[in-house]
């Protein structure tokens, strides 16, 4: 027992003591929520790095004289000549675009040197429709508030009844942190599980393998390897989640203060310069409520729950693979070899994220799902999607029982290949001579 | 002493060990000699308790191979190997302390061992940055570090030059002057001839051949001489008790490779040859370990 804590102590100290380790420790998480706010504030203000498009306009059916209005994206300029001048200039000009609208409205172009992208086609069609839209109410004599309340869309909030009573489900931020802790555990998988692998390959090609088990039992080398780099994998996700909470918590502080006051501002501003408007004054209601949901959402995750399951399901799922990575490794002689044996491991991991994406967030109580998350080598992933819509504490504590129970079966029959496969050498290692090995005798 | 009754070793396909059995004497330099493929190193895994045999038993003063003797056994496998990114004195001190020293004893005994082979100034360095002949250093020192009475060294003189093999010979035999039992294997005949006390040689798993080294020399004696004389050379017929195999001249040296006759003794030769020439040398021809190992092997 003194000797696995030896080996423990020496797979983590080696590991840990790098200075790769720190370097992914603590800019992971930063490049984490540096990439996401750049896709989010990118998907928000998608033109913000685009330029200013100069587009000219030929508007025959006067329709949309100084209707168009320039935006930071845009800018529209008015033409009156005839339409056949315009266009055949039109390569000559610096405009960028040419919209060109008939009298009847009908074929409406817009041209451009390259392809005009479906970004600014879009907007424009957006802009013409409402300006229409108003003009053809307009001339149905239809006010357009009454339009406005009778257009108002419904919203449906998912809700869940409990014994203590209902409570908002929070189906949005289900998915998302089942998403991402599914994907995570998918990662740290194949990431440790690799490592293992190295680790036990490097003591055979280097053949101090065989000076370490004059010493200790092949199986307590194995273990301490493993336990080993899973509590580094431990360790590193321990600081992510610490470092990615307390970086949102003031990310989010800062962002709420800072909302909260340009939206006031922005309030008082429009009630100001247009008193007793009050359809702005509801928008920014609405707006504000959007917002506010969206906080709840984010506070509604139990993290606790989420962060022990999650950790669990890493720690055990890890376990049972890198036991099979271990027997890998020890099977082959270089690295090039591995890649007959990755297939078959890799394949249920892939099959489970596949599906997660699809088939588990979109029915969590199936009965794929359910077996999904019951097989030890999926239920790492598969019940990380579904905790978040809320198992029964049975399903939750079999799929941890049957995962803890896959992990010593897994450990025991990597054990009786990897004993025989650290001292061979120069034998290709095929599934029958694995077969094989796992039948020999001590 | 180490007993090894009726090992039986089977592995699919081939019998590395048939029912090989050694008596192996407390402080002695026991050499286990053999070619490639002979079971030597299934041998050696045995008594490492690295792998278990199939049938038969090893006994180390009396008492069943058991796990408090790994404490006291030292292996020096053929194929040397490391940590390559560990430092040389974590590992070492990593080494000792999975053979059961403490952390303090360890590092003691350690410094002790690096100030020996004056290697103390390596102490932080890491294996990749070391001469093969430094690691193989380093490798000895993990090997003897916990103090074992019984050391398995395979070609522990491998990857050395001269100077320092002298000095692992040296550090070897204080060793077993100290009371170690030294088993020792090698494809170096002479380095056996110098070392070993008694040696055991294996062949596609059985033991062809046990004893002590002088006792073995002598059963391969075979009544041949080298006889050496001065003049010209000679022709003998089947009047002299011996018969000739092989005849050269040197300067003006005659030399004769020569066997006695069965009912003939080195005086009758003498007899024989004085009258005839004037006589420089008779002296008989003991097969080397080489000889013996090469006859052995290819009965």
């Amino acid at each position: 027992m003194n000797k696995i804590l030896l080996i423990i102590q020496r797979e983590y100290l080696s590991r840990v003591k790098k200075k790769s380790f720190l370097v992914i420790t603590f800019l992971v998480p930063v490049l984490f929520i540096a990439m996401y706010s750049a896709i989010i504030y990118l998907a928000v203000n998608p033109d913000v790095l685009g330029d200013k498009k100069k587009i000219q306009v030929i508007d025959e059916s006067g329709w949309f004289a100084n209707q168009l209005k320039s935006s930071a994206t845009m800018q529209f300029t008015y033409d009156t000549a005839k339409y056949a001048t315009v266009k055949s200039n039109f390569l000559k000009s610096d405009y960028d675009y040419l919209l060109y609208i008939p009298a009847s409205l009908t074929g409406i172009q817009l041209y451009g040197e390259k392809k005009p992208s479906t970004n600014i086609t879009q907007k424009i069609e957006e802009t013409l429709s409402n300006v229409a839209q108003s003009h053809r109410l307009a001339d149905a004599h239809i006010d357009s508030t009454i339009l406005a309340n009778a257009q108002k869309s419904i919203s449906i909030e998912a809700m869940q009844l409990t014994q203590k009573g209902d409570k908002n489900a929070h189906v949005g931020a289900a998915f998302g942190v089942g998403m991402i802790c599914a994907f995570l555990i998918y990662m740290a998988l194949l990431l440790y599980g690799v490592q293992v692998m190295r680790g036990v390959l490097e003591e055979k090609v280097s053949r101090i393998v065989e000076v370490i088990i004059s010493s200790v039992k092949p199986m307590q080398l194995m273990m301490g390897k493993i336990i080993g780099v899973g509590l580094v994998g431990l360790t590193q996700f321990v600081l992510w989640i610490v470092l990615s909470i307390s970086l949102t918590t003031l990310a989010g502080t800062y962002f709420i203060k800072n909302n909260s006051k340009t939206l006031t501002e922005k309030t008082t501003e429009i009630s100001k310069a247009t008193p007793g408007n009050a359809a702005t004054t509801a928008a920014i209601a609405q707006n504000n409520k959007t917002e506010n949901k969206i906080m709840d959402e984010i506070k509604s995750i139990p993290v606790v729950y989420t962060v022990t399951c999650f950790l669990f399901y890493f720690l055990f799922g890890f376990l049972l693979y890198s036991a099979v990575f271990a027997a890998v490794g020890s099977a082959v002689d270089s690295e090039t070899e591995t890649q007959q044996f990755m297939m078959p491991i890799t394949l249920p991991l892939i099959f489970t994220i596949t599906l997660s994406q699809t088939v588990i967030v979109n029915n969590p109580d199936s009965s794929l799902s359910f077996w999904l998350s019951m097989i030890p080598f999926t239920s790492p992933i598969a019940m990380m999607i579904r905790i978040q819509y809320g198992v029964p504490d049975w399903q939750l504590a079999l799929s941890m029982l049957l995962l803890v129970l896959g992990f010593v079966f897994t450990c025991w029959a990597a054990a009786r290949i990897y004993r025989v496969g650290i001292l061979m050498y120069g034998k290709k290692a095929s599934y029958k001579e694995l077969a094989k090995w796992f039948m020999y005798k001590e | 002493m180490v007993s090894i009754h009726n090992i039986v070793k089977q592995y699919a396909g081939y019998r590395a060990l048939d029912d090989v059995s050694i008596e192996i004497e407390k402080g002695k330099i026991f050499g286990l000699l053999g070619p490639n493929g002979a079971g030597k190193t299934s041998l050696i895994r045995i008594i490492n308790q690295i792998t278990a045999p199939d049938s038969g038993e090893i006994l180390i003063d009396g008492a069943k191979l058991n796990q408090s003797h790994i404490e006291k056994i030292g292996y020096l496998p053929e194929e040397r190997g490391l940590y390559k990114k560990m430092e040389i004195g974590e590992q070492i001190l990593y080494l000792a302390r999975l053979k059961g020293l403490s952390r303090d004893e360890a590092r003691r005994r350690a410094k002790y061992w690096f100030q020996k082979l004056e290697i103390e100034s390596w102490w932080n360095k890491k294996i990749e940055e070391l001469s093969k002949g430094m690691q193989q250093k380093a490798q000895f020192v993990a090997t003897v570090i916990h103090e074992p009475t019984i050391l398995i060294l395979d070609e522990p003189f491998s990857g050395f030059d001269p100077v320092n093999a002298e000095i692992i010979k040296n550090e070897i035999l204080e060793l077993n002057q100290k009371g170690a039992t030294i088993i020792f294997s090698t494809h170096r005949m002479e380095s056996v001839e110098e070392l070993c006390d008694s040696i055991a040689l294996l062949n596609l798993g059985h033991k062809i051949l046990n004893g002590k080294v002088k006792a073995i020399k002598s059963t391969y004696r075979n009544n041949t001489y080298l006889l050496e004389y001065e003049g010209n050379e000679l022709n003998f017929d089947s009047n002299a008790p011996f018969t000739v195999l092989a005849q050269n001249t040197i300067d003006d040296y005659q030399q004769i490779k020569l066997k006695i006759n069965d009912n003939s003794t080195v005086n009758d030769v003498l007899h024989f040859m004085l009258p005839l020439v004037l006589l420089n040398k008779l002296e008989e021809i003991i097969p080397t370990m080489n000889d013996i190992f090469i006859k052995a092997v290819s009965k």
